[in-house]
C-alpha cells in the first residue's frame, strides 16, 4: 500500500480529508503526504483543525470523507499492528497518579512487541532523577516529559506530537526540541502540530500552514516564503522617513529605486531587502481577509 | 490467547498496586461494610432473627459498592484525566484493559464478602454459609450485573466534580429501598415490588439463601432472572456509547 514519492517511502498519505461536526466543517479537504524520516509540522492558529487532523491519523476520530493511510493502514480500523508502530503525545492527557514514571514505563513497555529499555527512555527525556517519584508529585514540565517517554517506549517508527511544548518556558522548550531532533536522527518520522512559528521553523523539514480546515501553503520553512509573500525593500528617504515597499520582483524594484536615486544624486540610506520569513507568510496567510 | 491473558494479568497487578497505594479508597472499601456491620450489630444485639437479615444485606451492599460505585467513580475520573484516552492510543486490547479493571473490582468484592462471612460467623452468631454454590452464583451474577451498570452509569456523569452526587443519587435510594423491603415484611406492597425489580435486593435475597437459610438456588430463580435482565442491559450499554474521552464544554 505504501507508494513512492521521489524515491522515499511515505509514512502518511492524506487525500481530500474532510471532517464535519453537525453544522460545522472542521476540515475542508486536507491533502498531505509525509515521507518516512521526515519531521513535518502542521502550523496554524488555535481552532485551525490541526488536532482534528492528527486525531484522525491517530485513530481517535472518524473522518467524514477522504482517504487516509498511516504506515499503510487505515487508522480508522484501529489495528493493533498499527498502534504498535506509532507513538502518541496528545495535547493533554493524564497518567495514573499513584505510580512512578519507572513503573508507568515498565507497564507501557508490556504493550509493545519490541519496547525500548525503560531506563534508557527515562534518561533520554531527562526523568532519571524523578523515576521513583509518584507522578502526582511531578511538575507540569516533568509530566510532559513522561508523555514523551510513554510515546517512545514502544520504539515507534512514527511519532505524533500534538502541541508538544505549549506552556513551556523557553529553556524547557529548547530541551524538548533537542529530544525531538534526537528522534529525527534515529530516523523516526514525526508529525507535530504547533502554533509557535519558531518551533516549526527550527524543527520541521516541511511545514503546512493550516487555517479553517484548509492547508494554505506547504513546503520547507526556508522556501515557504517564495511565491506566497512579498519581498520587503526598505530605505530612508531624503527627508529621513523610512519607506517600505513590498514586491514580488525585487530585482526590478531595486533597479528602479536605485536608478531614480542616482538620477537625483541621492543615496538610499539604510537600504535593505528582506526575504519573506515564515512569519511574514504565516501572518499574511492567516490574517483575516 | 496466552498473550492476552498475560496483558490482562499485568493490568490487574497494576490496578491492585494502585488500589493499595490510595489509602482512602482502600479504607472506605473495607471499613464501610465493617462500620455498617458494627453499627447494625450494636443496635440489633441479641436479636438473631434481625442479625440473620443484617449480614446478607451488608453483603449485598458490599457487592454494589465495590462494583457499581467504584467503577463509576474510577471511569469518570480516568476519563476526565485523559488516562483512558492515552490507553486507547496504545496497542493494549480493550478486552485486556477492562479484564484487568474488572478483576480488580472482583477482588475487592471477594475480600468484602469474605469479611462479611467471617464477621457473620464469629461475631454475629451465624454458621458458615450453608450453600457455597449459591453464594458463588449470586456474587458472580451480582458482580457482572452491578459492574456493567456502573460502567453504563459513568456515561451519564458529565464530570468528576458531580460524580458523588450522581452516584449517591442512585446508590442511596436503591440501598434504602432494598434494605427496607429486605428487612420488613410489613413494608408496603409497592416498595416490595420496586425493590424486587431493582438489582440490589435480589442479590441480598440470594445471599440470604446462601449464608443463612440454605434454601438453595431454586428458591431464588426469580431473583436470578431479574439480575440476568439487568446484566444484559448493563453489558449492552456498557459497551455501546462508552466514551474514552471527556466531552468538551
Amino acid at each position: 500500500m505504501i507508494s513512492s514519492v521521489s524515491g522515499a517511502e511515505v509514512a502518511i498519505e492524506v487525500h481530500d480529508l474532510r471532517k464535519v461536526y453537525g453544522e460545522h466543517t472542521a476540515l475542508q479537504g486536507i491533502d498531505v503526504s509525509v515521507r518516512c524520516g521526515e519531521v513535518f509540522a502542521l502550523l496554524g492558529p488555535n481552532g485551525a483543525g490541526k488536532t482534528t487532523t492528527v486525531e484522525i491519523l491517530e485513530g481517535y476520530r472518524q473522518r467524514s470523507s477522504g482517504e487516509v493511510l498511516v504506515l499503510g493502514h487505515d487508522p480508522a480500523r484501529r489495528a493493533a499492528s498499527l498502534r504498535q508502530r506509532i507513538g502518541i503525545v496528545l495535547q493533554s492527557s493524564g497518567i495514573y497518579s499513584q505510580i512512578t514514571p519507572r513503573e508507568a514505563l515498565r507497564h507501557w513497555a508490556g504493550f509493545y512487541p519490541h519496547p525500548r529499555d525503560a531506563e534508557e527512555v527515562l534518561s533520554l527525556v531527562g526523568l532519571t532523577d524523578k523515576a521513583d517519584v509518584r507522578t502526582r508529585k511531578l511538575s507540569g514540565g516533568q509530566r510532559r516529559r513522561l508523555d514523551f517517554a510513554l510515546a517512545l517506549i514502544g520504539d515507534p517508527e512514527l511519532i505524533f506530537l500534538d502541541e508538544p511544548t505549549t506552556g513551556f518556558d523557553p529553556e524547557a522548550r529548547r530541551t524538548a526540541w533537542e529530544t525531538i531532533r534526537s528522534l529525527q536522527v534515529l530516523g523516526k518520522t514525526i508529525l507535530l502540530t504547533t502554533h509557535y512559528l519558531e518551533e516549526a521553523q527550527v524543527l520541521a523539514d516541511r511545514v503546512a500552514i493550516v487555517k479553517e480546515g484548509r492547508i494554505l501553503a506547504i513546503g520547507p520553512p526556508r522556501d515557504l516564503g517564495v511565491g506566497a509573500a512579498h519581498y520587503r525593500v526598505a530605505y530612508r528617504d531624503a527627508s529621513g522617513e523610512t519607506v517600505e515597499r513590498q514586491t514580488d520582483d525585487p530585482t526590478r524594484l531595486l533597479h528602479e529605486l536605485t536608478g531614480e536615486a542616482l538620477a537625483r544624486g541621492e543615496q538610499l540610506q539604510e537600504l535593505s531587502v528582506a526575504r519573506p520569513s515564515l512569519e511574514d507568510v504565516y501572518l499574511e496567510l492567516t490574517a483575516d481577509a | 490467547m496466552p498473550e492476552a491473558l498475560a496483558l490482562t494479568w499485568r493490568q490487574y497487578r497494576l490496578e491492585r498496586r494502585m488500589f493499595w497505594r490510595n489509602p482512602s479508597a482502600a479504607f472506605f472499601n473495607f471499613a464501610l461494610p465493617l462500620l455498617f456491620l458494627a453499627a447494625g450489630g450494636a443496635i440489633l444485639h441479641g436479636n438473631q432473627q434481625q442479625l440473620n437479615l443484617l449480614v446478607p444485606a451488608i453483603g449485598g451492599m458490599s457487592v454494589m459498592s465495590t462494583t457499581f460505585t467504584a467503577l463509576s467513580y474510577n471511569i469518570v475520573f480516568l476519563r476526565e484525566r485523559g488516562v483512558l484516552k492515552r490507553i486507547r492510543g496504545t496497542p493494549l486490547p480493550t478486552s485486556c484493559y477492562f479484564g484487568g479493571v474488572a478483576a480488580n473490582a472482583v477482588t475487592n468484592t471477594t475480600i468484602q464478602i469474605g469479611i462479611v462471612i467471617l464477621a457473620g460467623r464469629f461475631v454475629f452468631g451465624l454458621s458458615w454459609p450453608p450453600d457455597w454454590v449459591e453464594l458463588f452464583v449470586f456474587v458472580a451474577v451480582g458482580v457482572v450485573c452491578l459492574a456493567s451498570l456502573g460502567v453504563t452509569f459513568a456515561h451519564l456523569i458529565p464530570n468528576f466534580e458531580s460524580t458523588a452526587a450522581y452516584v449517591n443519587a442512585i446508590f442511596l435510594p436503591v440501598l434504602f429501598i432494598s434494605f427496607f423491603a429486605f428487612d420488613s415484611k410489613s413494608a408496603p406492597g409497592f416498595v416490595h415490588n420496586i425493590a424486587a425489580a431493582l438489582p440490589l435486593k435480589p442479590v441480598m435475597d440470594g445471599l440470604s439463601g446462601a449464608m443463612v437459610s440454605g434454601s438453595g438456588i431454586s428458591s431464588h430463580l426469580d431473583a436470578l432472572a431479574v439480575l440476568g435482565l439487568w446484566a444484559a442491559f448493563g453489558l449492552v450499554f456498557a459497551v455501546r456509547g462508552f466514551s474514552w474521552e471527556q466531552k468538551r464544554g
